[in-house]
């Protein structure tokens, strides 16, 4: 992989968010403020609410990181960036990984850092905050690298977000069941770590093959 | 030793690889735009691309810069296909119709994440000069969104001055939205590469060529001309002119 360009377009993605912070801000707010809207829902039952919490954390976590990823390709190809970065045959790759990785960065770890708070919120007993966090800094690479394959495959196309999100969705069902299913473990008193292995066996596929077809995918979209 | 004006291709020590198209089509959706290019650009050499809107200049820029494959033939740098050549990626620069600068950063910033992404001197020193040699001096610091069109036109054609090795240039309508200051500098700088054993490859509606080029021992550019060429059937042998501008006559 082309380490000079996964570290310029990283960097500049990163100080791209720091100018538009108010936009960046956008996706955890989103997240704060969907699951705070549950206890006004489904009713304000503390039982209830410990129940629902893990889930609920993580679908808005989902749906938030969803909400970030149609621009994540679509402004370099308007402004003519896309081209730029994919003149040399291997730097798809890097392109891809660094659009990721910056991703996770600007959207997934805000995430991850608010959800104990929501999970606080929402009645989770203190001992299930650590899983939730832990099941979650797993997690939201998974969907960050299944957005970006998802956005690639839609660049250029009309209706992009939702297609993205009928695309990523049914594939980041897996993550939802596991990071669910390890605080689900502990509030049964059983351990997580089966869960949270099968979630970092899930990041690791992803991290190996979703760059290398967001990639193809960019390329093709350029063609 | 003299000037760089001066020197011709020949007498550099190791001369450029030259471009060279084998019998090239292009297909733009259901439409064959062209078909059986076969052209040569030499080192040193300037070639002007010319159609009318929507003859398949851009398409063809595209397909020399290796972001898509042609319908049919080769295109090859030293005799290497473009998309499969390290070289190639080193020796070329591209500047597309649009100008790949974010409005977020400012004119420096910009230029050099394009540099570091070419793998190019992006140090401030090296980015502050190819700014000024642009006329952006004192600039560097202002964000691309508060530029004219002009100014970021000039931005994106800094590049070409982080580029001192003699490769290939393939520019977009370099000339749109500059004035004529910069429109002198950019055929300064274009003199400047050809004279150094680099070859240019460019298209423009309004090219004002500096082919007075007195006392330059360049070769004169040429032109190619797509209208010539005819789509949906392969091109006849001097389909396509090949010939010094009329237009500046």
């Amino acid at each position: 992989m082309n380490g000079a360009v996964f570290a310029a377009v990283y960097l500049r993605d990163l100080r791209l968010a720091w100018r538009r912070r108010v936009e960046a801000a956008l996706p955890v707010a989103f997240f704060i403020v969907a699951a705070s809207l549950f206890p006004l829902g489904v009713g304000p039952e503390p039982q209830m609410l410990r129940q629902i919490a893990p889930g609920v954390v993580w679908v808005c976590a989902l749906l938030a990181a969803m909400l970030s990823m149609p621009p994540l390709f679509a402004s370099d190809l308007a402004d003519g960036s896309l081209e730029q970065l994919l003149l040399a045959p291997d730097a798809a790759l890097a392109v891809a990984a660094a659009k990721d990785a910056a991703h996770w960065t600007i959207s997934g770890a805000p995430l991850v850092v608010a959800a104990p708070l929501l999970g606080l919120l929402l009645g989770l007993p203190s001992e299930e905050l650590p899983v939730l966090f832990v099941s979650l800094i797993l997690g939201t690479p998974v969907l960050s690298l299944l957005g970006g394959v998802g956005a690639a495959l839609t660049l250029g196309l009309r209706s992009a977000g939702m297609l993205i999100v009928l695309i990523v969705l049914p594939l980041a069902i897996p993550a939802l069941i596991f990071g669910t299913g390890a605080v689900a473990a502990v509030d049964a008193g059983q351990s997580p770590s089966g869960h949270l292995s099968l979630l970092g066996a899930l990041l690791i596929a992803c991290g190996l093959g979703a760059p290398v077809a967001t990639g193809a995918a960019l390329r093709i979209a350029l063609e | 030793m003299p000037p760089a004006s001066s020197m011709t291709p020949a007498s550099l020590p190791s001369r450029p690889p030259a471009l060279r198209l084998v019998d090239v089509a292009c297909r733009r959706g259901e439409r064959l735009l062209f078909t059986g290019l076969n052209e040569t650009l030499e080192p040193g050499e300037l070639l002007w691309l010319r159609g009318g809107n929507g003859r398949g200049k851009t398409s063809l820029l595209r397909l020399v810069a290796g972001l898509a494959a042609p319908e049919h033939g080769r295109i090859l740098w030293d005799d290497v296909p473009v998309r499969r050549s390290p070289r190639f990626q080193r020796d070329l620069v591209y500047v597309a119709h649009a100008n790949a600068l974010k409005d977020d950063l400012t004119a420096a910033e910009a230029l050099a994440f394009l540099a570091r992404v070419h793998g190019r001197d992006a140090a401030p020193a090296a980015v502050r000069a190819a700014l000024a040699r642009f006329g952006l001096a004192g600039r560097e610091r202002t964000p691309v969104r508060s530029l004219s069109q002009g100014l970021r036109r000039r931005v994106s054609l800094a590049r070409l001055a982080l580029a001192p090795e003699p490769g290939l240039w393939v520019l977009d309508e370099p000339f749109d939205s500059l004035d004529i200051g910069a429109t002198a500098t950019l055929h300064e700088v274009l003199d400047g590469h050809r004279a150094r054993g680099g070859s240019v490859l460019l298209t423009s509606h309004h090219l004002p060529l500096s082919v007075d080029a007195a006392g330059h021992a360049l070769p004169a550019p040429r032109t190619l001309d797509l209208d010539a060429l005819v789509a949906g059937r392969p091109a006849v042998a001097g389909a396509f002119a090949v010939a010094a501008p009329a237009e500046t006559a």
